[in-house]
């Protein structure tokens, strides 16, 4: 039984010099599992993150055959019912948690809003949820954590904080947007760890944007490759590696390597049929 | 066809000159304020006044300044007067358009002080910071305190009424937010790894608040300005009004509203036409203003 | 030859109890045409140091040495500025938004008193693999690598000895990385340029540099060549933990 379904998802923009299609007929299903997006900037991966939630900005236009989560079209939905669509049944996390948080309202705060929001309850039991869901996200002392503000956190507590909120109403669906690209390499690990843990627990879908190869085909399942605005390959992400489309192969080949050394890295050259060739459905 | 190419020569992403590229972002620029309906509307009203006031010799259908005792207050559609005739008999509709001549010329006049002024206190100031920023900013903070309108009225009647004087005291006034505005962006903008770049090739401080600080400053001060000028035009017909600013029988529509208060009630037109010349003007640089701020915008990459 | 020296440098923002030490102690010295690497994670330190040298960071201590020559406070002279050249991080925040490329490169040319400013700008637009089309854009009509290989051409601009690269492929996507790195490599061939290149992830520092210090919380906690690093034995604890996580794949 899949979570989500999108058929023929098109995100355009319309400029000065014509309409520009950011997201070009992508077709794909997500079951309970962690599914990547990939590509480089400028690929659409982001815009079908957010097109998901109708969160396109105007004069953006979002159109598709339909986007089905349990049989409902979220593009019949009115906004009001949008809205609670967005985080009771698909949670968001962004890039950067600096900007995601209110700066001037304590973490607590935060959390606990986000708590009653969705539930009804007293104070003291979104207090015990909040703090129960810090320590979900092995933050050591939640009970301090709860009363700061964002700027007294780091940046890899900022997004363990995000996860946590995000995680509150128990959504079915997580898309998860370069949750760890603002992050060091150790604390990246240790947020991706504690959403792994969470999403198999609760047996959620999770959408993973990123542009890190390397990190899609060690933490997800199944990989999209994004390439102007169409899906040009999927593939079992733990053979991301013996990827068969040229672009795949070429961005893997341009990252330089630990284990052996080279005068020059193998620079990726376009092939404009790549652009026009009909988007693979995954 | 001609003019297709041109199109297309202005939208270009590739410009081959200096000239070239100027130009197409001019043109780029115009074509974010064409497509805001509201500021047109406004710069229309604004050409339309520069128009009145440029050709008011050939427009206006009296002399100003003729009086005729015998038909004086008469009323708007008066045969000869569609705008009818004030208190001596003038003629309203040729004072209103030699009266644009008057208000052109203290916009004009207090947007080539004001704004400067503030600038170079403002970026001055907010480059140097240290003493330098302390010192000027609290003396713009002194300015700022006062009430606008006081403060003028006490230039004016240290220095004699007169349209100048009351340029001065609206500018002396006006000054300080764009002071404080400039300083602001440019506490932003010093930071900015293009600033750090360019100090990095050993440009020094004059140099970089010309050439690098002012053209982002510049942009934020014009929508500023021309959302002040409705301010500013009243200030000016405010001074008008108390016999501070322009003198009888100068067509000042401050002036004029002055003049005809005295028969508001039975003689309403003689206040309200120049009243509603002010509003017009007013909401005209108001709307442009408005359009301004998004073709200014520097964030905007154009897209 | 020594390129450039640093002992016992301390460099601290703020003053007395909120006064925040970002560098401790660093030693680090850079011979002629070799290229030197600063790993760490954020906060380490290692932009700081390059601050320090340019004098953007104004509050140090310590010695610094500029092919042998001491340099003090925050000050520096325009013989610097033509020695040392500095590449930004984030290749859309590093060029001002109003000039055009020709703006840019010309403006430098001339501020290094440098005659003949047409052909250079042409000759440096054709040294980073821009072609001519590019010269007279706006920064928002470039990409983030066209944008990145103008403030090359602009460090270059004062034809420099020593090139400080600060993260200067992080901001970008993995095949444009490719690419400057490339660009980079064949710049310094090309002119005998020494580089000091800070980034966070260790294979492009392994690719680009013979040498390379690691950094953390202000202090360099080893010094090794990449051949070390490649073969994966570095000495100190923090060092092999950084490698764990760049090599988990």
């Amino acid at each position: 039984m899949n979570l989500l379904d999108i058929e023929d998802l098109w995100v355009r923009f319309p400029t000065r010099q014509g309409v520009f299609d950011a997201v070009r007929g992508v077709s794909f299903s997500l079951g309970r599992e962690r599914l990547g997006i990939v590509g480089e900037s400028g690929s659409g991966k982001s815009m079908t993150g957010r097109a998901i939630l109708r969160l396109i900005r105007k004069p953006g236009i979002v159109e598709a055959n339909h986007i089905g989560l349990e049989g409902r079209d979220l593009l019949q939905l009115t906004e009001r019912e949008m809205r609670s669509v967005r985080g009771k049944q698909i949670s968001m996390v962004m890039q950067d948690p600096k900007f995601s948080l209110n700066p001037v309202v304590t973490v607590g705060e935060q959390l606990m809003e986000a708590y009653l929001q969705h539930n009804s309850g007293s104070k003291s039991r979104a207090k015990k949820m909040a703090i129960e869901m810090l320590e979900n996200v092995s933050i050591r002392n939640p009970e301090r954590v709860m009363r700061a503000y964002p700027h007294e956190v780091s940046g890899g507590m900022g997004q363990r904080i995000m996860i946590a909120m995000m995680l509150i109403p128990n959504p079915k669906i997580l898309i998860a947007d370069e949750p760890t690209s603002a992050l060091d390499v150790s604390v990246q690990r240790q947020v991706l760890n504690i959403m792994d843990g969470l999403v198999k627990e609760r047996g959620m879908g999770l959408i993973f944007i990123s542009h890190d190869l390397n990190l899609v085909s060690e933490f997800c399942d199944r990989v999209l490759i994004m390439y102007a605005g169409r899906i040009v390959e999927v593939c079992e992400a733990d053979k991301l590696h013996q990827a068969q489309h040229p672009y795949t192969q070429g961005l893997l080949n341009s990252l330089p390597r630990l284990d052996e050394k080279c005068a020059h890295l193998s620079v990726l050259t376009r092939d404009p049929a790549w652009s026009d060739a009909p988007s693979v459905r995954g | 066809m001609s003019d297709m190419t041109l199109r297309q020569w202005l939208l270009t992403d590739e410009p081959t000159s200096r000239r070239h590229a100027r130009l197409a972002s001019l043109y780029k620029g115009w074509l974010t304020l064409r497509s805001n309906s509201m500021a047109m509307v406004g710069l229309a009203i604004l050409v339309i006044l520069v128009l009145t006031a440029v050709f008011a010799p050939i427009i206006a259908p009296q002399d100003p300044f003729v009086q005729d005792l015998s038909s004086r207050l008469l009323p708007i559609g008066a045969e000869g007067h569609l705008l009818g005739t004030d208190s001596l008999g003038r003629d309203i509709l040729s004072r209103l358009i030699y009266g644009a001549r008057i208000t052109l010329y203290i916009v004009a006049l207090v947007a080539l002080i004001a704004p400067v002024a503030g600038l170079l206190v403002g970026t001055v100031a907010g480059y140097a910071g240290g003493w330098a920023d302390v010192i000027l900013m609290r003396i713009t903070d002194i300015f700022l305190a006062f009430p606008r309108l006081v403060l003028a009225l006490a230039f004016v009647a240290a220095l004699g009424a007169g349209i100048e004087n009351a340029v001065l005291a609206i500018s002396l006034t006006a000054w300080p937010p764009y002071a404080r505005m400039a300083r602001a962006e440019t506490l932003t903008i010093r930071s900015t790894d293009y600033i750090n770049a360019i100090r990095l090739q050993g440009a020094g401080p004059l140099r970089i608040i010309t050439r690098h600080i002012w053209p982002l400053c510049i942009s934020s001060l014009i929508v500023r300005v021309t959302l002040d000028m409705a301010g500013i035009i009243l200030a000016a017909a405010g001074l008008g009004f108390l016999g501070l600013g322009a003198q009888p029988p100068s067509p000042e529509w401050g002036a004029m509203i002055s003049e005809g208060r005295r028969f508001i009630l039975d003689h309403w037109w003689v206040a309200t036409v120049p009243g509603l010349a002010i509003f017009t003007v007013s909401l005209a640089f108001n709307l442009l203003g408005d359009g301004l701020r998004d073709a200014l915008d520097p964030k905007d990459g154009g897209q | 030859m020594t390129a450039l020296e640093i002992n016992d440098l301390n460099v601290w923002f703020g003053h007395a109890h909120d006064r925040v030490d970002a560098v401790k102690g660093a030693c680090l010295s850079v011979n002629q045409g070799e290229s030197f690497g600063l790993v760490g994670e954020s906060g380490s330190g290692k932009s700081t140091i390059l601050r320090a040298i340019t004098g953007l960071a104004p509050q140090w201590s310590g010695t610094i040495r500029v092919e042998g020559e001491a340099l003090s406070g925050a000050k520096r002279d325009r013989r610097f500025f033509r020695t040392v050249q500095m590449v930004f991080q984030d290749p859309y925040a590093s060029l001002h938004p109003r000039h055009t490329v020709d703006q840019v490169l010309s403006e430098t040319l001339h501020l290094h008193g440098l005659d003949n400013i047409d052909q250079r700008v042409k000759g440096l637009l054709n040294d980073v693999g821009l072609g001519q089309r590019f010269r007279f854009r706006y920064p928002h009509q470039l990409s983030g690598g066209q944008r990145q290989r103008v403030a090359i051409a602009r460090a270059l601009a004062g034809e420099p000895d020593i090139l400080l690269l600060d993260e200067p492929t992080s901001a970008l996507d993995v095949s444009v990385q490719a690419e400057v790195l490339n660009l980079l490599t064949d710049l310094r061939r090309q002119r005998g340029l020494t580089y000091l290149m800070v980034s966070h992830d260790l294979p492009v520092i392994a690719h680009m540099c013979d040498q390379l210090a690691v950094m953390r919380n202000g202090e360099i906690v080893e010094v090794m060549s990449s051949e070390t690093l490649r073969v994966g034995t570095p000495e100190h604890p923090y060092s092999q933990e950084l490698l764990q996580a760049s090599v988990a794949v």
